[in-house]
């Protein structure tokens, strides 16, 4: 089963390489990986996708607890979060094609970002599923470059 | 003050009495200032010596050790002695010279990025990137190596840092660590560790180094007198309490005391204190005692669970646990029944005793019970890596703290003489014994002159079979035979090389010799070098075969011809 850990860091250099290579070298499975700073400038925070069952992650939690510089480790797979990826696609759109891409676009709630003479870049966000869905439905017209970033999340507000 | 003098004044106020180390050129200007400081440095024959020296220093005492390596080469020296002190839990602090700062990351002369390399087989590390900064990495470098699980921290230092000023008149600005405090679990799972101990019919009691490390040996001590439950140990374990005593069954693993494998085997619910169940304890995790209950007392959470599932998990130092199930089960006035139990414990120690041929060959073993038999169980014990390792593990009764060092996780040849010249500086007027073979010495042999430029009281029993010996008795057991590049022709008249260093050297070919070399060499002031001419085709049994049961061992059973295992 896939988890989703957020695990807050001091934010220092070599903080990245310790978490990177302790799941290379203790044979954890990183499915994706997001950093970037938090509201306090000194404090980062990871987002790890990671494969495993209960044990595995249990352990992937301790491993990065005792890191120095990781400050908290929450297993938030099983909390209300919200998760967003960011697409960048750019795709084959001769002005035949142009009409039905913007349609698709329209229908994902994305944006296009660029236009090209034989090419347009949308750009989306949006949860694992919902990326899918925009690649597939995309996928016909001819995909010429395709960047995507890891998964971030966060746990919903008490309603 | 300058970088250089800060650091020799921050190890004085420290209380380090002893650096070990290497120079050249990233830190000349360190040693320029240690030099001519009161800080006593010592200079080994190689930075692995430094690094290992330190590593048995911090083993005797407690404290940490501290090495010092030039940038570069002198770096990749440490690696190995790095890892060994991890894997071991030993705190150390290793200063590394690094190019100057302007120079980083362009493969100037002597650069190497030690940081990333160690990065896997150490605690922690830093660069100091700002001479602003010293004071407060220096200060928590010495937190981490001490605290929690005890480990080695590298600081590497690019070599104008040591000439930068660092203003001590200004209190420096502490790094504080942000983590939140570690559910224990302690108060609740007490009742129910009691409980489950006292219920137990056969419950053992399993000590690793964590009894050592976090000096717990006390009060495991008493926590024994109180509940009469048999303990064994592990390697590392090895000392936690006297294993003099009746209920202290010796070690357990693949080259465990029988009684002890089988204790280990037949236990209904098992106390693991401060041990990380490795595999040359376990063999397949997952055959491990799977219908025994464990309780699993460690400091590093991440342990838990990790080899072997623990029924009952506690985070906790295993001196505070201690202390308070002590305290819990006399108040409640805890009965436990262990009468049976420790019948069937000596009756298998009747059955299955250690034992060994004597005959005209000399055998390692008695070399080792009567180093024992004069030094006493109070003596400090070092070893190498290899069968003498094991024979001294097996043969060798410890009763003292922080009297037995050995390379039990990484198993690093080599490690036997600079950890033995350590030690005997972190325990100054007592003998230091070294049991090594004729391969492990000869890794570090350049230490000897350390070890007689310093007139260390270092015995030096060389087990001498003439062959890695461990490993080709696997050859014997399991390779039929292949002795592939074990044999170790052209080794070197050891007597001729002890001489040759100005180190007093003995030699022992007959059994008789024995117990007047040993005591010649025990009285003499100073390194001795006692070369053991022994037996080369002298195996280490009992064997658990690898991959099996602790159960079972194969050994030669008392009134049986042959090899055989226990059924
Ligand atoms: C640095 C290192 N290299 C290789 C080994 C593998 N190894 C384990 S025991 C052993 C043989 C040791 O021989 P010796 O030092 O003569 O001791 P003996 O086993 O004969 O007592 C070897 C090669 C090791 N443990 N460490």
């Amino acid at each position: 089963m896939k988890h989703t850990l957020a695990v807050l860091v001091e934010n220092q250099p070599g903080v990245l390489s310790h978490v990177a290579g302790l799941f290379a070298r203790r044979g954890y499975n990183i499915e994706s990986l997001a950093v970037g700073e938090t509201e306090d400038s000194s404090i980062s925070r990871i987002t790890l996708v990671v494969e495993g069952d209960e044990k595995v992650i249990e352990q992937v939690s301790k491993q990065l607890n005792k890191q120095v510089e990781v400050i908290k480790v929450n297993d938030i797979t099983n909390d209300e979060i919200v998760v967003r990826q960011l697409l960048l696609l750019k795709v084959a759109a001769d002005l035949a094609a142009r009409q039905e891409i913007m349609q698709i676009v329209e229908i994902f709630r994305c944006r296009i970002v660029d236009i090209g003479k034989r090419s347009l870049i949308v750009e989306a966000t949006g949860d694992e599923e919902k990326i899918q869905a925009i690649i597939k439905s995309l996928r016909p017209f001819g995909i010429q470059e395709l960047v995507r970033t890891g998964n971030v999340a966060m746990v919903r507000g008490v309603k | 003050m300058n970088g250089a003098e800060y650091l020799v004044k921050f190890f004085q106020d420290k209380g380090v009495d002893v650096i070990f180390g290497y120079p050249g050129g990233s830190v000349i200007f360190l040693y320029d200032v240690l030099g001519k400081s009161t800080l006593k440095h010592v200079l080994t024959r190689h930075e692995q010596g430094a690094v290992h020296a330190a590593d048995g220093y911090a083993r005797v005492t407690g404290k940490p050790g501290v090495c010092f390596a030039t940038s570069g080469p002198g770096a990749t020296n440490l690696v190995t002695g790095l890892a060994n002190a991890y894997l071991d839990s030993v705190p150390l602090i290793a200063i590394t010279g690094q190019v100057a700062l302007n120079c980083i990351g362009r493969d100037s002369f002597q650069e190497a990025d030690i940081i990333g390399i160690t990065m896997p087989i150490i605690k922690h590390s830093y660069m100091v990137k700002e001479i602003e900064q010293l004071p407060a990495i220096m200060e928590e470098a010495w937190n981490v190596a001490v605290s929690g699980r005890p480990g080695p921290v590298v600081v590497d230092i690019p070599k104008d840092m040591f000439m930068g000023t660092v203003d001590i008149s200004v209190p420096h600005k502490r790094i504080v660590t942000r983590k939140g405090p570690q559910k224990n679990g302690l108060e609740e799972q007490l009742p129910k560790i009691i409980e489950a101990l006292s219920r137990a019919e056969r419950p053992l009691i399993f000590a690793g180094g964590g009894i050592i490390s976090g000096q717990a040996g006390e009060e495991l001590r008493k926590f024994v007198d109180y509940t009469h439950i048999p303990m064994v140990t592990s390697l590392m374990g090895k000392g936690a309490i006297p294993e003099t005593r009746e209920d202290v069954l010796g070690m357990v693993g693949m080259h465990g005391k029988p009684a002890a494998n089988l204790a280990l085997s037949a236990c209904d619910v098992m106390l693991a204190l401060g041990v990380r169940f490795s595999d040359r304890v376990t063999g397949d995790p997952k055959k491990f005692l799977p219908d025994t209950a464990i309780i699993h007392v460690d400091i590093d959470a991440a342990e838990l669970s990790k080899n072997v599932i623990a029924e009952i998990p506690v985070v906790c130092d295993a001196g505070k646990f201690l202390n308070k199930i002590l305290e819990k089960m006399k108040e409640k006035k805890t009965k436990f029944h262990v009468q049976g139990w420790l019948e069937q414990i000596k009756e298998w120690q009747r059955k299955y005793p250690l034992s060994y041929e004597k005959g005209a060959c000399l055998k390692p073993q008695q070399v080792i019970e009567e180093v024992a038999r004069q030094a006493g169980d109070k003596a400090v014990v070092v070893t190498d890596v290899g069968q003498h390792q094991m024979f001294a593990a097996q043969y060798y009764p410890i009763g003292g703290v922080r009297n037995f060092l050995t390379s039990g996780g990484l198993g690093t040849m080599g490690f036997g003489l600079p950890a033995a010249i350590g030690a005997a500086f972190g325990r100054p007027g007592e003998n230091v014994l070294l049991f090594t073979g004729d391969g492990g010495i000869q890794m570090n042999i350049q230490e000897l002159a350390t070890a007689v430029k310093n007139r260390l009281p270092v015995k030096i029993f060389l087990l001498n079979n003439v062959c890695l010996g461990m490993v080709r008795q696997w050859q014997e057991l399991f390779f039929a035979g292949n002795y592939a590049h074990t044999l170790l022709e052209g080794n070197p008249d050891f007597m001729k090389l002890a001489d040759a260093y100005g180190m007093k050297a003995l030699k022992i070919t007959d059994p008789k010799e024995v117990a007047a070399m040993v005591s010649q060499a025990l009285s003499e002031p100073g390194p001795v070098f006692v070369e053991c001419v022994i037996d080369q085709g002298e195996n280490v049994f009992p064997i658990v075969p690898p991959g099996g049961k602790p159960s079972e061992m194969l050994g030669r059973w008392p009134g049986e011809a042959h090899i055989s295992r226990i059924s």
